[in-house]
This record gives C-alpha cells, structure tokens and sequence, in this order.
C-alpha cells in the first residue's frame, strides 16, 4: 500500500468512562499513540495539546462527557486515528471504579 | 483551582527520609495524619490504596516527578501535599528516572472531577521548567509555600 506522508485524519470523540482523562487513560493513550509516527494533536475548548505527551493530556482535566477533537498528521495518520478513537470509544477498558477491564493487559 | 486548595502546608515535606516506593508513600501519608487530614485508623488503608494504584501502573510521569493518588472515604474532600526527595527514590517511572519531587493526592470516592482539576493544575505547573527548578532547590517549607504561591498567582 502506497502511504501518503502528509496524511491528515480527524475524528471527535467524547470521553464516556466515568472516571474521566485521569492518569491510567492518560498513560495509555500516550502509549498507543506512540506506536505511531504520526504527530498526534488534541483540540478541546480552544486548547490544543500534544497527544504523545502525558503531562498535556492530564492538563486538559477532561471529565466524563468532554467533547475532544483528535487529529493524526503523517504517513499512518489514518490508522492512529482509527486505534485512538477505539481506546475513548472502549471508555480506556476501564470499569465505573476505575479498575482494569481486561486484567491481562 | 489552585494548589493552595489541596496542598497541605503542614504536611509539606523537603527532606524525605524514605529511599524506596512503599516507604515513600508510607512517609506522605503520615505527614498527612500528622497534619490532622487522615485519620489515624485508615492511614493504613490509604497506604494500601496508593500502594495498590502503583501497581497497575507507575505515577511517575517523568521528568522526576510523581503523582501517586487514591480515592478514599477517610477525606470529606481532595486533600494532597508535596514532598522531596534529596537522593531521589526508585519510583518504576514512566521514562526510568529516579523521583525526586511527588504530589499526593487524596480524593473523596464521588468527586471525579476535583480529582481531575487538582492533576490539571498540577501538569500546567509542572510543564513550567522554571517552577519545577525552583521548586526542586527548596530547602525549607516556607519556600516551597512560597512557589507554590507564585505559581498561583501566575495563572489567577
């Protein structure tokens, strides 16, 4: 497959665990995006944060029902977009109680 | 909010005894009983609980610094506090470095949104290298108060 290196994907997702952008789902977004090499970018209420980095997302204090818009520039754009949208649609597998949903992870 | 809401000056350490995770937490907590906010029969328990949030994944976030954290009933609401390591502590961080600033935080089981705002305004803080900086050469309790403060004021 041929990529396109200047791919742009966008994708608005709503956080729907009960807990919120705490630590633990901050630390795994960061990670998943960091399988990617696309720059991955967060827009929230006229904020705009880097994606890779955990320290930017905490500082968005995005509770549940936060609207997020996610954005992936780079030759795998379309499939960053497409994992991390999975991973706020799947509430970070996490419970109501904040616990692991999948303890194998 | 700001970090004046739920750092208890009281319970500010600068000179942690504590060279490993477990006696680090242990250290926080207590300085919190000391301080009146957690009761002396759960400290225990709020020791456990952090401790048991570690092991689902470090708090360390990087840069020497870590932010372990519990929900807990023994608090009415989100109470915290600062403390620093002068040799720095084994903390399993994210990026491997030794910890050597930690922010504990303690929250009321119901209040999800306070806990965010409190590690809000803790990352906002902390991605400022000169408050960092400064904060790391505190020797006494007072100039940490002082920082955390200014670090206040700055974004009013």
């Amino acid at each position: 497959m041929i990529q396109d290196p200047n791919q742009v994907a966008r994708r608005r997702v709503e956080i729907t665990n009960a807990l919120g952008l705490h630590l633990r789902p901050a630390d795994k977004f960061v990670r998943l995006a960091h399988r990617f090499q696309s720059e991955i970018r967060v827009y929230h209420e006229g904020q705009e944060i880097n994606g890779k980095s955990i320290l930017d997302l905490t500082t968005l204090a995005a509770e549940c029902g936060t609207r997020l818009d996610l954005e992936a520039r780079g030759p795998d754009a379309e499939a960053a977009i497409e994992a991390l949208a999975e991973l706020v649609v799947a509430r970070f597998h996490e419970t109501e109680e904040g616990h692991d949903q999948d303890p194998a992870r | 909010m700001k970090l004046s809401d739920f750092v208890v000056r009281e319970a500010i350490l600068v000179d942690l005894k504590a060279t490993g995770k477990e006696e680090t937490i242990r250290e926080i907590v207590k300085s919190l009983r000391d301080a009146g906010q957690v009761a002396e029969a759960d400290t225990e328990g709020v020791i456990r609980a952090i401790l048991g949030r570690e092991e689902l994944g470090s708090t360390g976030i990087g840069q020497g610094v870590a932010v372990p954290h519990t929900r807990h009933p023994t608090v009415q609401k989100l109470v915290g506090t600062v403390a620093l390591s002068r040799h720095g502590v084994d903390f399993a961080a994210l990026d491997g470095d030794p910890v050597d600033i930690f922010f504990l935080l303690i929250s009321p089981p119901n209040q999800p949104g306070d806990h965010l705002r409190a590690l809000e305004n803790i990352s906002r803080h902390l991605k400022d290298e000169r408050f960092v900086s400064f904060l790391r050469q505190a020797k006494t309790r007072e100039t940490v108060i002082e920082q955390l403060e200014e670090a206040d004021q700055g974004f009013a």
